[in-house]
């Protein structure tokens, strides 16, 4: 049996976590992943400002942090920090921690790449929408293919105390060490789809140990010590999702359940890059306090293709707020935002589309919310989209001035005027397998 | 007998693309059956009609008491695009906690 952590769910989770992991329980290999879709995108902006730059910054200060513990209770690192710079990354890493032995995954960036990817014809359809890649090309930012568990399986073999890979199917991270334990090969199916189920179910962290339950979470009172997700895989593929003793949260079938159904379509093809694996077939049992057992897992060989993660510049957006207060908050709030519309329109601008909710009142949740006669308090919150930047901006100015010149009451606007930001879309498609070469160097 | 989804089971949902999907698992494996008869695609899709275009797939996982529902142009374009508070769609599951569920005579007990 080998214990695999994951302890980031995402560049911006907890920093205590891993540590807490590494040191408060025994733990073979630590797993982090730091990249959500359009992470790429903002780390290629990185690079292009510095060419050093370009990964997920808060992991080489992690590892320097780490390093002795990781040496004293010999636990292996998996992360897809790397981003678009893995090596980069990985120097950073060997500055910050000497004497750690650092591998990097490359082969996912295709950026370079897409003008010849695109003249040999490939259609890189959005998966999502049905649109030829035609409508954007000459906005595309970064072009990522998902590479899977075997690289990092191999980057594992080389004796890596670390290993850094970019764009990985993120349930790869905690796959890879059973494929370089166990010995698990392609046609291994069944015990491949284990490892990518158990990659899932801890992939965001501690939303599988009490974070974000429904399963209770009234009667969690030690949520800010909470316990980040274990996996004691066995080599059959059969394995238990628990936390380290004395932690807090929770581990139980229906906390394993919510996040085996969280951002899933067909239950019974989940496809990763080394296998396509269903869900139906899987057994979720209690097994003990803080303990469930998964077992059942069964796959089938993974398709011709790769996915890819493409990010492209879809325009201008701005989100700007006010508070209206009782009595009367949402009719204020209403005539508020009449007024700014008809400004935006005296004015001639142009936007994609212009959204408007009213916060305590029913913007989460529309027609099913309970319906409050006279609220205490709405915030409006108006944003605007579009491929101009001015007319965005000049969006920013309208909100403000209502605080005298609109309904009464008007405050909330502390913060100034809104930031214009750039929209960063992902644009999901697939590519032929044999495009991608994934490969491994050792950094010294 | 009506009662709230949320007597019989939890839920967690998130998004993909501009689609959201919501995960329902029953708290009581007997009341899966339940739960299949009274969650069609229609009424979730009807629940959900002012914010959602639709359309709703449903997916079974009996071994888990649960269903996967995937909905289809929900999150005002998804992702970075999108100008909704709730862009991500993580509280499309509490919502639906809300809806009205016939519980029968011969259902099993609550």
């Amino acid at each position: 049996m080998i214990r695999i952590a994951n302890g980031q769910g995402f560049w911006g989770d907890w920093l205590e976590a891993p540590v807490r992991l590494v040191e408060q329980g025994p733990l073979d290999y630590l797993t982090l992943d730091y990249l959500a879709e359009v992470t790429m995108a903002i780390l290629q902006k990185q690079r292009q400002r510095d060419p050093s730059l370009g990964y997920a910054r808060d992991f080489p200060p992690l590892i320097g942090r780490l390093a002795a513990s990781l040496r004293e209770r010999g636990v292996a690192v998996l992360a897809n920090a790397g981003g678009l710079n893995p090596v980069a990354c990985a120097r950073e890493v060997l500055r910050l921690a000497p004497g750690l032995k650092v591998a990097v995954v490359l082969g996912d960036d295709l950026t370079p790449r897409v003008g010849e990817l695109l003249d040999k014809g490939h259609p890189m359809t959005n998966m999502d929408t049905g649109e030829p890649i035609e409508a954007i090309r000459d906005r595309i930012l970064s072009v990522n293919a998902y590479l899977g568990a075997f690289p990092l399986a191999e980057a594992l073999a080389t004796g890596a105390d670390v290993v850094i890979s970019g764009r990985c199917a993120d349930a790869a991270l905690v796959c890879a060490p059973a494929i370089h334990r166990f010995g698990w090969r392609p046609g291994d199916w069944d015990r491949l789809a284990a490892g990518m189920v158990a990659g899932h179910i801890v992939e965001c962290g501690a939303q599988v140990t009490g974070g974000n339950t429904q399963a209770g979470w009234e009667g969690l009172e030690n949520l800010d010590e909470i316990g980040y997700p274990i996996v004691e895989m066995d080599p059959d593929g059969s394995f238990q999702i628990t936390k380290h003793p004395r932690t807090g949260g929770l581990v139980n079938a229906h906390t394993v359940k919510e996040q085996l159904l969280y951002e899933i379509g067909d239950p019974s093809a989940y496809h990763t890059p080394d296998c396509i694996a269903d869900f139906t077939s899987l057994r979720v049992r209690d097994a003990g306090p803080d303990r469930v057992r998964v077992t059942g897992a069964s796959g089938a060989p993974a398709t011709e293709f790769l996915k890819l993660s493409i990010n492209y510049s879809a325009g201008w957006k701005a989100i700007g707020t006010l508070v209206y207060t009782w009595p009367q908050a949402v009719e204020k709030a209403r005539a508020a935002d009449r007024i700014v519309r008809r400004r935006l329109e005296t004015l001639g601008l142009r936007f994609d589309e212009i959204y408007t909710e009213f916060l305590g009142l029913d913007a989460c949740h529309g027609r099913a919310a309970p319906r409050v006669a006279d609220p205490p308090e709405v915030q409006l919150r108006i944003g605007v989209r579009g491929p101009d930047r001015a007319a965005v901006d000049r969006f920013t100015r309208e909100l403000i001035p209502l605080v005298l010149s609109g309904p009464p009451g008007a405050t909330g606007y502390g913060e100034g005027r809104p930031a214009v930001r750039e929209v960063v879309a992902y644009w999901p498609a697939l590519l032929p397998r044999t495009e991608v070469q994934a490969r491994i160097e050792v950094v010294e | 007998m009506k009662v709230p989804l949320s007597r019989l089971a939890h839920t967690r949902s998130g998004d993909k693309g501009d689609a959201v999907n919501i995960g329902v698992i029953a708290w009581r494996d007997e009341h899966y059956a339940l739960l299949l008869r009274e969650l069609t695609p229609e009424r979730i899709l009807d629940f959900f009609r002012d914010r959602v275009r639709g359309p709703v797939e449903r997916y079974e996982l009996p071994n888990l008491a649960a269903l996967n529902f995937l909905i289809h142009g929900a999150l005002g374009g998804g992702g970075t695009v999108s100008l909704r508070t709730d862009a991500q769609g993580k509280t499309f599951g509490a919502a639906l906690l809300a809806l009205d569920i016939e519980v029968a005579p011969d259902d099993p007990p609550l």
